[in-house]
C-alpha cells in the first residue's frame, strides 16, 4: 500500500516539476503542497495522466491558519477510481485570488463558492462567486478563525414593522472558552517566570 | 403579422415547497415549461456546525453529525469517529466493529425506505409511504434499545460504542431482517413495473458516468450511472472487509436506476446485517486506552487512577494528537467524509465535513435542463437529499 503510494508520489513530483512546493505521504495519506497559480494544471495533470487518473474532485476546503505568513490554505481532495487512491493537494494564500478549477471539474463550482463564503478567499474566474451557507446580505466570513461563535447579529421577527429584523447579538452572559489544557500533558516544561531566567544571566554577564 | 417576443419566466420553487425534501429555494428559469436553467438556493438551514465542532472537546462534537443527515446518522458519526481514531492510532474491539457495522446497515435502510416512500409520493405514489414507515419505526426503535434515542442515536464513540447491545436485541434485528424482505417485496409490487412511475422516471436525468464524474457524484447516484464503486468494497473500514455482498449496479443513470440501485442495496444490507449478527464474536465494546475512553463505574468505586482518567475524560476530553486525515464512508447517499485537521489538543483546529447531498444538488442545473417542471421534482426526489448535511 504505502510503496504504492511513494511510487505514485515519486511520479507526481518529477512530472509536474517545480509547481510542486512539497509531497508528504506519512500517515497513509499523499498530500502535495503545489504553487497556486499551477492549480488548475496540476489538477489537469492528475486529472488526465493515465498514472493518476484522479477523476472525481471529491472535495475543496479552506483551513485559516491566522498565525502564517500565508494565512489561508485551500485544500483540494480527488479520488481516482481506477487506482483506488486518494490525493490531497494544498494551496496557501494569503488573500490573493486562487485560479478557479471550474473548467477542470464542473463540481468545483459550489465548493469554491463555500470556501469564498466561508473564508473570504477569492477565486479568480469562477463565473458564479456568489455567497451559498450564508444568508442574503451577510456580512464577514465566519469560518475565519478570528470571526466570533456568536457572530456580529442576531434575526428576530419585529411585530410592529412586520418583518425580521437584524439587531447587533446581546449576551446576557459573555460567551466562556474554557480552557481545559492541562499545564501536565502536550507542554513545554515552562513555569511562568522562567522565561526571567535568561535575562538574568545576561544582566549578569 | 409581428411576432410577440416570448420572454422566460423566472419561477420560484420553494423555499417551502412539499416536494423540496426541506427548505430549498430554487429560482428556475423557464421557456414555457421547459426549465432552461435550474438555481438552487441554498444555506437556509445553515447551523455553523463546522464553526462549533472547532469551540467543542471530539466527544462532544459527535452528536452534530447525528443532526447533519438525520435520516441516517449512524453514518456520519461513523465517519467523525473513525477519523479521530485514525489519529489516534488506536485499535477497535472487533465486537465494536461488527455492531458499528450493523447500525451503519440500519441506517442505510432508514435512509432508503424514506427516499425511496418521499420519492415516490412526489411523484404521485402515496401508498409506500405509509406503508413503509412502519418498518422504519421497528428500526428507531432498535436505535433507541441500543442507544436510549430513536434518532440521533450518538452511539458511536472514539474507540468503539457507548454500550453494550442490550440481551436480546441481536436476535429481534434477526427476526426483522427475515420480515422485511416481504415489504421491500410489496413496495416493489407497486412501483417497479408501474406504469405511471416508470413514465415520471425513466430516462429522465440521465446521467453518464463521464458526467457524474465531473460533477461529484459518490454513492447510489454514481452506481446508477453504471460505475461499480462502493467504499464498503474498495477501501473497507471496521468490519466491512468480511461481510460478503453485492455492489448493485445501474446502466443508463436515469431517475428509475437510481430508484432501482436503492431497493437493491436495501436487500444487501439485510445480508450485512445477518452476517454482522452472525459472526458478532463477544467481548469488549470499547477500547482499553483509558487516555481514550472512560473507565467503567465499577472500576470508578475502587481505583483512583480510574477517578482521575473519567473526571480528565469528561471535563478536557481526548488529545488528539497533531496531524490531519481525510476520512470518507459509503453513507447512504454517497461518500461521506470528514477531513479533520488536529492541533495536538482537545478540541479539532477544523472540521471539514464532505457531505454527498452538496455535490449532488449542485448538478441539479445540468439534469433538469431541458426537462418540464413536474420533472425537476422527480429529480430531487431520486438524487436523494437532505438539506441537515448539504447546509451543515
Amino acid at each position: 500500500m504505502n510503496t504504492a503510494l511513494n511510487e505514485m508520489k515519486e511520479a507526481i513530483t518529477d512530472a509536474l516539476g517545480d509547481s510542486v512546493l512539497d509531497a508528504d505521504c506519512s500517515g497513509g495519506e499523499l498530500s502535495i503542497v503545489v504553487k497556486r497559480e499551477d492549480i488548475p494544471r496540476v489538477l489537469t495533470y492528475l486529472r488526465d495522466d493515465v498514472n493518476c487518473q484522479f477523476k472525481i474532485l471529491v472535495d475543496l476546503c479552506g483551513v485559516d491558519y491566522p498565525e502564517r505568513e500565508q494565512r489561508f490554505e485551500v485544500v483540494y481532495h480527488m479520488l481516482s477510481l481506477v487506482h483506488n487512491c486518494r490525493v490531497r493537494v494544498k494551496t496557501r494564500t494569503a488573500g490573493e485570488s486562487v485560479p478557479s478549477v471550474v473548467s477542470v471539474f464542473s463540481t468545483a463550482l459550489w465548493f469554491e463558492r463555500e470556501c469564498w463564503d466561508m473564508f473570504g478567499v477569492p477565486f479568480s474566474d469562477n463565473p458564479d462567486l456568489r455567497r451559498i451557507l450564508t444568508d442574503y446580505g451577510f456580512e464577514g466570513h465566519p469560518l475565519r478563525k478570528d470571526f466570533p461563535l456568536t457572530g456580529f447579529v442576531e434575526v428576530r421577527y419585529d411585530d410592529e414593522k412586520k418583518r425580521v429584523v437584524y439587531e447587533p447579538v446581546k449576551l446576557t452572559q459573555d460567551f466562556r472558552t474554557f480552557d481545559f489544557l492541562s499545564p501536565w500533558e502536550g507542554q513545554p516544561p515552562l513555569l511562568p517566570g522562567d522565561e526571567k531566567a535568561d535575562d538574568v544571566e545576561g544582566e549578569g554577564a | 403579422m409581428s411576432q410577440n417576443q416570448i420572454k422566460n419566466m423566472t419561477l420560484n420553487f420553494g423555499p417551502q415547497h412539499p416536494a423540496a425534501h426541506g427548505v430549498l429555494r430554487m429560482v428556475l428559469e423557464m421557456d414555457g415549461e421547459i426549465i432552461e436553467r435550474a438555481d438552487p438556493h441554498i444555506g437556509l438551514l445553515h447551523r455553523g456546525t463546522e464553526k462549533l465542532i472547532e469551540n467543542k472537546t471530539y466527544q462532544q462534537s459527535t452528536p452534530y453529525f447525528d443532526r447533519l443527515d438525520y435520516v441516517a446518522p449512524q453514518n456520519q458519526e461513523h465517519a467523525f469517529v473513525l477519523a479521530a481514531e485514525k489519529l489516534l492510532g488506536i485499535e477497535v474491539p472487533q465486537r465494536a466493529q461488527y455492531i458499528r457495522v450493523l447500525y451503519c446497515e440500519i441506517g442505510r435502510i432508514l435512509n432508503h425506505i424514506l427516499n425511496i416512500a418521499s420519492y415516490a409520493m412526489d411523484v404521485g405514489a402515496m401508498t409506500p409511504m405509509l406503508w413503509s414507515f412502519e418498518d422504519r419505526e421497528h428500526l428507531m426503535e432498535f436505535c433507541e434499545r441500543a442507544s436510549g434515542a430513536r434518532m440521533h442515536m450518538n452511539y458511536f464513540r472514539i474507540g468503539g460504542v457507548t454500550a453494550d447491545l442490550p440481551d436480546g436485541l441481536t436476535d429481534d434485528i434477526l427476526a426483522w431482517t427475515e420480515t422485511f424482505p416481504e415489504m421491500i417485496d410489496k413496495i416493489e409490487t407497486l412501483l417497479t413495473e408501474n406504469r405511471i412511475f416508470k413514465q415520471r422516471t425513466v430516462d429522465i436525468a440521465v446521467v453518464t458516468a463521464e458526467q457524474a464524474y465531473d460533477w461529484g457524484f459518490t454513492g447510489p447516484n454514481l452506481r446508477a450511472s453504471g460505475v461499480a464503486w462502493d467504499l464498503r468494497k474498495s477501501q473497507p473500514y471496521d468490519a466491512y472487509d468480511k461481510m460478503d455482498f453485492d455492489v448493485p449496479v445501474g446502466k443508463f443513470g436515469d431517475c428509475y436506476d437510481r430508484y432501482v440501485v436503492r431497493m437493491l442495496e436495501m436487500r444487501e444490507s439485510l445480508k450485512i446485517m445477518r452476517q454482522a449478527i452472525e459472526q458478532m464474536p463477544e467481548g469488549p465494546v470499547r477500547c482499553a486506552d483509558r487516555k481514550v475512553s472512560p473507565p467503567p463505574r465499577a472500576e470508578m468505586k475502587t481505583s483512583m487512577e480510574a477517578l482521575i482518567h473519567h473526571f480528565k475524560l469528561m471535563t478536557e476530553g481526548v488529545h488528539v494528537p497533531a496531524g490531519e486525515t481525510y476520512t470518507a464512508v459509503e453513507a447512504p447517499k454517497g461518500e461521506f467524509a470528514v477531513y479533520l485537521v488536529s492541533d495536538g489538543t482537545n478540541k479539532p483546529y477544523r472540521c471539514k465535513i464532505r457531505a454527498p447531498g452538496f455535490a449532488h444538488l449542485q448538478a441539479m442545473d445540468m439534469m433538469c435542463e431541458g426537462h418540464m417542471l413536474a420533472d425537476a421534482v422527480a429529480v430531487i426526489g431520486s438524487i436523494d437529499i437532505v438539506f441537515g448535511e448539504i447546509d451543515r
